[in-house]
């Protein structure tokens, strides 16, 4: 039995999860920022990209280094694979939300309107996919993993109905372009998250299963050489 | 060329134990085949079983079929042709100690009575520019005994006296385990280069090893053979639980 490898890969884990906190986090607090104007939620969520930054260089290291020592083997190697993948996922994840925050300080500068743009629902949708990709790898879960994907759909269908109310809206008032091309840029930033959520649950797959379902395409193997 | 070898049912005993519990499996021509699995799993009495050194052993027996090419070697041919055809090389380099590194590569032609001067000549640097060693021992030929190489080129010395009778096949018994770790690289380079011109059975614990230099892999476990799939597939998603749990190290 390799007792220290396996506790090392469950190391992995709880740190992954932590960042995986950090990361959802700030974008709840951007969203949260963008609901109610608070600018003391933006500069907490300004706060937190040092640290996730932090925790995808330490991860990266924590796995190389298992990489080189171990050399994982089948369902060990795809677990740290999908790690190292969804380790770049969060922190992108986290430049999204510093992104929303920096709109919605923007908009809190500006007349409150109302825009064609259900943000808060958009949102809801985001973060759900980003708490149920995360949930499925805590549960090794792949069906989970695996609605994570048609969720995708809502939000893309979302984010692009918002680009053609707005593009509507500016022909008659284009008095209100800054608020609201800082919204479409916020429904953008959301739609991003809803694809890195996706990733993850992509890698789960790939980690539970060993099946590679990126792109909808056919599962790529590993070369077969029985003949 | 090297040929294929099919096993069809192999079955095998020592005295009593059943240590080979009906293994079929296809090892393609020109391509080196790993076999993998804890001690004691019957992965060495496999390959003894296909060159015949199995019934060597006085209480030891095996029923089944194993073709080699077209031959059926239990049926067809003597255990001395097999051994011609089938070159092997063990964990322990064993070159005979008081011979010249020349007369270690040409005992197996000499035993078959081949005394032609310039072909043994010819063979002999031919086998040893194949085990990548004549560079190294090439002005020591008839001076030097193959007990006064280093462990890596006796190793290597073994493998050119194995290659020295022209086989078809090269079973390799845990041929880099007393080695270190630039000897290692060595070998298993001569493995890339011979697959080329020979069908090789690589018996090892490491499974690295088996990872960089086979295009297949079977694990074994109690006599059987649990799994055989390429080598990609058995260290990336082996189908097998019991393989997973014991490439990954969850087994025991």
């Amino acid at each position: 039995m390799r007792i220290h490898f396996h506790k090392t890969l469950g190391d992995l884990k709880e740190r992954l999860l932590v960042m995986a906190g950090l990361a959802e986090q700030a974008v709840q607090r951007s969203i949260e920022a963008y609901n109610t104007r608070d600018l003391s939620l933006c500069d907490l969520v300004f706060q937190s990209e040092p640290a996730i930054n932090r925790f995808q260089r330490e991860i990266d290291q924590m796995a190389l280094d298992l990489l080189a020592r171990e050399q994982p083997m089948a369902v060990d190697l795809r677990f740290i694979l999908a790690v190292l993948r969804i380790n770049a996922d969060l922190e992108r994840v986290g430049d999204q939300a510093v992104n929303i925050a920096a709109r919605a300080r923007d908009i809190s500068t500006q007349n409150n309107v109302d825009l064609p743009v259900d943000i808060p629902k958009l949102a809801k949708l985001a973060s759900a996919m980003v708490r149920k990709s995360l949930q499925s790898f805590i549960e090794e879960d792949a069906a989970m993993a695996n609605t994570v994907l048609t969720m995708d759909d809502e939000v893309d269908a979302m984010n692009r109905a918002a680009f053609t109310a707005i593009t509507v809206l500016l022909q008659e008032h284009s008095e209100l372009a800054p608020q609201a091309l800082s919204t479409l840029i916020i429904a953008r930033n959301l739609e991003r998250v809803g694809d890195h959520a996706t990733n993850i649950a992509e890698d789960v797959i790939f980690w539970v299963e060993g099946a590679d379902v990126r792109h909808g395409g056919d599962a790529i193997n590993s070369s077969q050489s029985m003949d | 060329m090297g040929v294929g070898i099919e096993v069809a049912d192999l079955n095998a005993w020592y005295g009593s134990t059943h240590t080979l519990k009906d293994i079929t499996l296809n090892i393609p021509a020109n391509a080196a085949t790993a076999l993998i699995g804890p001690s004691g799993c019957g992965k060495s009495t496999f390959v003894r079983c296909l060159n015949r050194m199995h019934e060597t052993n006085p209480t030891a027996r095996a029923t089944g079929t194993v073709k080699v090419g077209d031959k059926d070697i239990y049926r067809d041919s003597s255990p001395v042709e097999i051994r011609r055809r089938i070159g092997m090389v063990f964990q322990r380099p064993n070159p005979f100690p008081t011979m010249s590194i020349y007369d270690n590569v040409a005992s197996g032609l000499k035993l078959n009575g081949f005394r032609n001067r310039k072909m043994l000549d010819e063979t002999v640097e031919r086998s040893l520019k194949q085990a990548a060693l004549w560079e190294e021992v090439k002005d020591d030929l008839k001076k030097k005994s193959g007990a006064s190489l280093s462990g890596g080129q006796q190793q290597r010395l073994c493998i050119a006296r194995a290659l020295a009778v022209d086989p078809e096949v090269l079973l390799m018994d845990e041929p880099a385990s007393a080695l270190d770790p630039v000897s290692t690289s060595k070998i298993e380079d001569l493995i890339f280069y011979l697959k080329n011109e020979y069908t090789i059975v690589i018996v090892t614990h490491n499974m690295q090893q088996a990872a960089r230099v086979a295009e297949n892999t079977g694990f074994f476990l109690t006599g059987n053979l649990v799994e055989f799939t390429s080598t990609n597939l058995i260290f990336t998603k082996p189908k097998d639980k019991r393989t997973e749990d014991y490439i990954t190290g969850r087994f025991g």
